[in-house]
C-alpha cells in the first residue's frame, strides 16, 4: 500500500517536472527568438550532429543522456570517466571529445594550453542566472565567504576569443569555462563509532583516531584537508591554505609522515568506492569523502554523516570547456546544451542528488518546493525524498547534512584549487607516499 | 632455381610476421618513442612545452625519493621473485615428478589458471573482506582471543601486497617451470640415481639447472609485472607503499606528463637491464 502511494507521488513529480522543464526550454527559445539570432541561427540543420561530452561520473550518466536527447533537435553522447581521466584526455586527446568538464582546480592546466576556446557571456541567455561566484566579486551572496585558494570567480574570465591568460572577473565577455556545478565538502565520520560530537576539522589528526583515519590521495586536496586540520588545531597559522609557500608545504608534509609513521592514517584513497568500502567495513571513522560517498554509506545501512564544521567547508565546482576544434553548427549546438543545462529541468535532477547547479534560481522553478525545503533551505523533510533515479534517500523528518546552502556554500573556508609550488607539492607528497 | 626458391621463402615469412610486427610497432614500440620524446619536454609547474632539456632527468637523478622508490621497488621484486621461485618451483615438481598420469597433472594444471577467469584487480579486491578489520581473518583472532584487537597489518599494509603478488604472480613462475620440467628426460634421473646421487644431489645437479631456462622466463615475468604494477599498491597497500609506479601516478595526476615520462623511460631501462642480465646468464631461446 505504502509502495503504492510514492509510486504515484513519484511519477506525479517527475511528469511535472518534465513539464515544467519543457516550458522553461520553451521559453528560452522563445526569448532568443525574440533577442534575434543567438541560438536559433544554429539550431537549424544540427539534427544529425553529435555533441560529446567528456567528464566525471557524477555528472555524466544515462539519466542526463537521455534528458538531453529528449529535449535538445541533436544527440548528446555522455562519457564518464575519473577526474585524472578528464585531464589527460582533454590535455593530450583534446580531439575526443566535443566538451570537457574538468573541475576548476584543474583550469590552469587546461586554459594557458590554447586548446581550448571561450564562451562567450553575451551569446548566453542564461548567463544573468548564473550565481555571482563566478562574477566579481567572486562572492555567491554578499556576505558569503571569500575563501582561500583558488576562488572561482579568479579563472572565470579570460582576455580575448583567443586568450590563453586569466583576467579580472567581469572586466571581459569571454568565460574560460561555463560553470555547471559546485558543492561544498567536509569531512565524513561514522557518528556511531564515534560516540561524540565533533565540531572541528582538528579532530581528523586526534590521536583518539589513530589507525582509523584516511584521507583521499589526491595531492593537493589531502594536503589542503591536512592542512585545515593543522591550522584547525593551533599548530600553524597559514597564508593561504589553498596557494601554500614551500615552508608550509614542508610543515604540512613533515607533519603528515610523522603521523604516517604514528599509525595514524589507516590508508589513502583515490577512487570513490574506495573511501565507501572503508566507512561501510568499519576500517575508518573519519575521513576526507565526497558528499555521493556519504549517501553510498548510508545506503547500506551504516551510519555516516557528512559533519557541519565551525571552520567552515572545502568547495569545489566544475564547468564545460569548449575544445577549438568546434566550428560552426557545433560551437551552436555546444551553446544550445550550455543553455538548456541551466533552464531548470537539470538542476532539479542534480538537486535531488545533494548537487547544485549553478543556476539555482531556475531550479527553484522546477523543482517541488518540499523538495526545494530540503535540499536548498536545510529544512525537515515534509515528505519522501528520492533520488533522481528513484530511489528512497530520506524519510519526513530529517534533515540534510550540513543544513541549506547558504550555510554549506556561504561558509567556504577553502577552495579546491592548484598551486603556485604544484611542483614541489607533488614532490613532496610522493615523499610523504614513500616515508 | 633455388636461390628464387629460398628467396621467395623468405618473402613468404616476412608477409608471415607482417601483422604481429606492424601491431608491436604501432601499439608499443610508437607508445614507447612518445614516451621518450615527452620525457625531454619541459614541465613549467603547469604546462607541457615542447623541448630538448634534460631537466627531467636531472631531477629524478639528484632527488632523494628516487632512491626511496627504487628500494622499495627492488624490495617488492626481490620477496616476490624468492616466494613465487619456492612456491613454483615446488608445484610444477610436484605436477611432473609425483604425479604418474597425464590426466591428473593436466587437470591440477588447469586448476591453478582457474582463477585467471577473472581480472586482476577482482582478484585483488577480493582480499579486501579477508584481511579487513572487519574481515573474517580478523573475526576469527578476535573469536579465539589470540589478540584483543583486529590485526590492523593485514590490510593496507605490505603484507597484503605481497599476499596479492604471491597468489597472482606465482603461476607465471610455475608454468614456464612446469613446461622445461615435463621435457626432462628421464633417463637422465635414473643415469643419476644409478651412479648413486642421492635426491637432493639429483635435484641440485641435474633438474634444477636443466630448469634454468623456465626460471629464467618466469623471473622475466615476475620481475616485469611487480615493477610495474600499481593497483595492488594502490588498492591493498593503501597508497601507503611508495613504489616507482606509484610517484608516476602521482605525477600524472597532476598532469606532470614530462616528469613521469622520464620516471617511466628508467623504469623501462632498469627492467630491460634485469631481463638482459638473465638472458646473458640463461640462453632462453637455445632451451625454447
Amino acid at each position: 500500500m505504502r509502495k503504492t502511494s510514492s509510486d504515484k507521488s513519484k511519477t506525479g513529480v517527475s511528469r511535472r517536472s518534465v513539464l515544467k522543464g519543457t516550458a522553461a526550454v520553451a521559453g528560452v527559445a522563445a526569448a532568443t527568438q525574440l533577442s534575434g539570432g543567438f541560438p536559433t541561427v544554429w539550431s537549424q540543420d544540427i539534427k544529425d550532429l553529435t555533441l560529446r561530452s567528456t567528464g566525471g561520473p557524477w555528472s555524466h550518466f544515462q539519466l542526463l543522456e537521455n534528458m538531453a536527447n529528449e529535449d535538445l533537435d541533436f544527440t548528446v553522447q555522455l562519457t564518464p570517466v575519473g577526474l585524472d581521466e578528464i585531464q589527460k584526455r582533454g590535455l593530450t586527446q583534446t580531439g575526443s571529445s566535443d566538451l570537457f568538464e574538468p573541475a576548476y582546480l584543474q583550469m590552469k592546466f587546461f586554459w594557458p594550453t590554447g586548446k581550448f576556446q571561450p564562451w562567450d557571456t553575451t551569446k548566453l541567455p542564461e548567463w544573468d542566472t548564473v550565481v555571482d561566484l563566478y562574477k566579481a566579486p567572486g562572492k555567491i551572496w554578499p556576505d558569503a565567504w571569500f575563501g582561500q585558494g583558488q576562488n572561482p570567480s579568479t579563472v572565470s574570465y579570460t582576455s580575448g576569443p583567443d586568450g590563453t591568460d586569466f583576467v579580472e572577473p567581469g572586466s571581459t565577455q569571454w568565460l574560460t569555462a561555463h560553470p555547471v556545478l559546485h558543492n561544498a565538502d567536509t569531512l565524513g565520520i561514522r557518528p556511531d563509532l564515534i560516540g561524540r560530537p565533533i565540531d572541528s576539522w582538528a579532530e581528523l589528526i586526534n590521536p583518539e583516531f589513530a589507525g582509523k583515519a584516511a584521507l583521499v590521495s589526491f595531492p593537493t586536496i589531502g594536503l589542503m584537508d591536512a592542512a585545515t586540520a593543522f591550522e584547525a588545531a593551533g599548530e600553524l597559522t597559514y597564508g593561504d591554505k589553498g596557494n601554500m609557500t614551500q615552508d608550509e608545504i614542508d610543515y604540512s608534509v613533515d607533519r603528515l609522515i610523522q603521523l604516517k609513521n604514528d599509525g595514524h592514517w589507516r590508508a589513502l584513497w583515490s577512487a570513490f568506492n574506495e573511501s565507501v568500502q572503508l566507512m561501510v567495513n568499519g576500517e575508518v571513522v573519519i575521513q576526507s569523502m565526497w558528499s555521493p560517498a556519504v549517501t553510498a554509506v548510508r545506503a547500506q545501512g551504516v551510519p555516516c554523516v557528512y559533519q557541519d564544521l565551525k571552520e567552515g567547508y572545502r568547495s569545489w565546482t566544475t564547468g564545460h570547456v569548449m575544445p577549438s576544434h568546434l566550428e560552426g553548427k557545433m560551437i551552436g549546438a555546444a551553446y544550445d546544451y550550455v543553455t538548456w543545462y541551466h533552464t531548470g529541468r537539470v538542476g532539479a535532477m542534480f538537486a535531488k542528488q545533494g548537487y547544485y547547479v549553478v543556476t539555482p534560481d531556475n531550479t527553484r522553478k522546477v523543482l517541488p518546493e518540499a523538495e526545494w525545503d530540503f535540499w536548498y533551505e536545510g529544512k525537515p523533510a515534509t515528505v519522501d525524498i528520492y533520488d533522481p533515479f528513484g530511489n528512497l534517500m530520506e524519510k519526513p523528518g530529517t534533515i540534510r547534512d550540513g543544513g541549506s546552502y547558504k550555510n554549506r556554500m556561504g561558509r567556504v573556508a577553502i577552495w579546491n584549487s592548484t598551486m603556485d609550488e604544484n611542483k614541489y607539492l607533488t614532490r613532496r607528497w610522493a615523499e610523504f607516499i614513500a616515508a | 632455381m633455388v636461390r628464387v626458391i629460398t628467396s621467395v621463402l623468405r618473402y613468404r615469412a616476412a608477409l608471415q610476421i607482417s601483422p604481429l610486427s606492424l601491431a608491436l610497432l604501432f601499439f608499443l614500440v610508437g607508445p614507447v618513442i612518445m614516451i621518450m620524446i615527452m620525457s625531454f619536454y619541459e614541465f613549467t609547474g603547469f604546462m607541457t612545452v615542447p623541448d630538448a632539456t634534460l631537466e627531467n632527468y636531472v631531477e629524478l637523478f639528484t632527488s632523494s625519493l628516487t632512491g626511496i622508490n627504487y628500494l622499495q621497488t627492488l624490495k617488492m621484486v626481490g620477496i616476490t621473485w624468492v616466494v613465487t621461485l619456492v612456491l613454483g618451483f615446488t608445484l610444477a615438481y610436484f605436477l611432473v615428478f609425483d604425479l604418474i598420469e597425464l590426466r591428473t597433472k593436466l587437470l591440477l594444471f588447469l586448476l591453478c589458471v582457474v582463477p585467471f577467469w577473472t581480472s586482476s584487480v577482482i582478484r585483488m579486491v577480493a582480499w579486501v573482506p579477508f584481511l579487513g578489520k572487519e574481515g573474517i581473518i580478523n573475526k576469527f583472532v578476535l573469536w579465539t582471543g589470540i589478540s584483543s584487537e583486529p590485526l590492523q597489518f593485514l590490510l593496507f599494509s605490505e603484507f597484503a601486497v605481497f599476499l596479492s603478488y604471491i597468489q597472482i604472480f606465482t603461476l607465471f613462475m610455475m608454468a614456464p617451470l612446469f613446461n622445461v620440467m615435463a621435457r626432462i628426460n628421464r633417463d637422465l634421473i635414473e643415469a643419476a640415481r644409478d651412479n648413486g646421487a642421492s635426491g637432493i644431489q639429483i635435484l641440485w645437479h641435474v633438474i634444477i639447472p636443466l630448469c634454468k631456462p623456465g626460471i629464467a622466463i618466469g623471473t622475466i615475468f615476475v620481475v616485469s609485472l611487480v615493477a610495474s604494477d600499481f593497483a595492488a599498491v594502490s588498492l591493498l597497500g593503501g597508497q601507503r607503499v611508495g613504489t616507482v609506479s606509484i610517484s608516476m601516478i602521482i605525477q600524472m595526476n597532476m598532469a606532470q606528463y614530462p616528469p613521469s615520462s622520464a620516471t617511466g623511460v628508467i623504469l623501462l631501462l632498469v627492467v630491460l637491464l634485469i631481463v638482459g642480465g638473465i638472458m646473458r646468464v640463461v640462453d632462453v631461446r637455445k632451451q625454447l
